[in-house]
């Protein structure tokens, strides 16, 4: 559970940074693309924050089924595991 | 009918000053802004002389998207814009409600290229480049950036004439306005200044060696000159037909009257006499002159041995023996390259404005062929009403301007 916190701590940290967000708008339920202002272009720039601190490379197609934050941890967090156990 | 076509903003970010009021002091002072990068001798580089400016801290000023696409040399287009619109008042009201083009010179944008190239290799996985890279690295990089955050609606496109760009894309300007095929369009040139930009220059041995003082190495038209010092920046040039500026009540800064083309036909680095021979008359018969009506001469004089004799002969041949003033202000700013044509334009406009012509620093002694031109040292305290200004460029790409001062 330590673990998890502390990848969502790093997400909050890296999306703040990235897209220019207060952290504090953040949330678990708050809606992804309108808390962050992504258009198509910024999908492109998720995707390499996120290899640039997971190591794992997005598909353009697993966005489709994160809306919130809580989505997001979620899906980070399955594939940081994955890669554990692979 | 043919309109005439004004200037009514400028702006300029270069190694001299940051504003038209700090370069304006430089011109007039004899500042020079090249200093030596050790980044560059680290590098390999045969000379590691530059001219310097900060980046700008765009934060505040522009938001997250903006910035990430501009590249370095985009940064300072924008800068330069932003002075020149103020100058100009041309707001985002006017702009919104009125077609205003841009038209910008810009010849390379080195470092997107080379670090989108790092990823790819590295990573093998091109979407990790990320999105802002390609509207960094395309050449029109400064015209699609400063067209999407000015929200500008009118001609918009790119100009690359190597070390002519910026002349060239006022000069085009000039005939979009001329023409009636618009009414204001925001012209100028860009130059990247990063330590990866400069590296197949540095290959030719274009550079002056001169490293142990850095602000005596450029040396346009002295017989000890040894080769360019590369520079930089923004400059913005606001033009406007008479009648747009009129009914808007800008102030006019000046009136562009002449502009000559010419390509030299020869070979793609060694300049010829006849190429800007061609230019010079074509911008004179085009702005109706006589060489005895210019004031001023803006040499394009880069501190190469070939290329200042030839201009030096050009100059000769269509003004005749000492009598225009002539000054490189290559000798303070380095060679701004894309940018200098833009860049020379405003600071001749600053000298016209303020009554004074600008020295060729370092200008000790003369060659044999710089000894018939009136080569201004020292700051001359002068009334400027029409001045001239030159821009050569690699595969003999030429370009004249004439800019009278305004009057009804």
């Amino acid at each position: 559970m330590k673990q998890n916190e502390e990848i969502i701590e790093k997400i909050n940290h890296f999306l703040s940074e990235e897209f220019e967000v207060d952290e504090a708008r953040i949330t678990p339920g708050g809606n992804v693309k309108e808390v962050l202002e992504l258009d198509s272009l910024d999908y492109i720039d998720l995707v390499v924050v996120i290899e640039s601190n997971f190591s794992f490379k997005v598909k353009p197609e697993d966005f489709a089924s994160i809306t919130t934050f809580s989505d997001f941890y979620n899906y980070v967090i399955s594939r940081v595991n994955s890669k554990e156990l692979a | 009918m043919n309109k005439r076509v004004v200037i009514t903003g400028m702006g300029i970010y270069s190694c001299i000053g940051k504003n038209p009021d700090e370069v304006r002091d430089s011109l007039y002072v004899g500042r020079s802004g090249i200093i030596l990068d050790p980044v560059r001798k680290e590098m390999g580089y045969r000379s590691g002389l530059t001219g310097f400016v900060e980046r700008p801290a765009l934060k505040g000023m522009l938001d997250r998207r903006s910035r990430i696409m501009l590249p370095e040399q985009g940064e300072y287009a924008y800068m330069a814009t932003v002075q020149a619109l103020e100058q100009a008042k041309l707001d985002e009201d006017y702009i919104n409600e009125h077609e205003i083009g841009i038209l910008y010179g810009n010849d390379s944008s080195a470092k997107p290229v080379i670090d989108a190239t790092d990823i790819m290799r590295e990573k093998k996985d091109n979407m990790l480049i990320g999105s802002a890279s390609v509207f960094q690295t395309l050449n029109s990089t400064i015209t699609m950036n400063l067209s999407t955050i000015f929200k500008l609606r009118g001609v918009n496109f790119t100009i690359s004439a190597a070390c002519a760009s910026g002349s060239h894309a006022i000069g085009l300007g000039y005939h979009f306005i001329k023409t009636g095929l618009q009414d204001c369009i925001i012209t100028g040139g860009a130059q990247e200044i990063n330590c990866y930009s400069m590296a197949t220059f540095d290959a030719l041995s274009a550079f002056s060696i001169h490293e142990e003082n850095p602000q005596t190495a450029s040396r346009p038209f002295d017989r000890s000159r040894d080769g360019l010092i590369p520079s930089g920046g923004g400059a913005t040039i606001v033009l406007e037909s008479l009648e747009s500026a009129i009914k808007r009540g800008a102030t006019i800064l000046g009136e562009v009257i002449g502009y000559g083309f010419s390509s030299n036909g020869e070979h793609i680095s060694n300049p010829t006499v006849s190429g800007p021979v061609r230019s010079l008359q074509m911008a004179m018969k085009d702005a109706g002159m006589n060489t005895a009506d210019i004031d001023y001469i803006n040499a394009h004089a880069t501190s190469t041995p070939a290329g200042d004799t030839s201009e030096a002969k050009a100059l000769y041949t269509v003004f005749g023996e000492g009598t225009v003033p002539v000054s490189s202000t290559k000798s303070m700013t380095g060679h701004e390259c894309w940018m200098a044509g833009a860049s020379e334009i405003v600071y001749s406009l600053l000298m016209m404005h303020h009554g004074f012509i600008a020295p060729n620093i370092n200008f000790e002694h003369p060659d044999e062929d710089s000894v018939k031109l009136n080569i201004v040292k020292t700051t001359a305290e002068k009334d400027i009403n029409v001045f001239l200004s030159n821009s050569f460029g690699f595969g003999g790409t030429n370009s004249s301007l004439i800019v009278r001062k305004w009057s009804k």
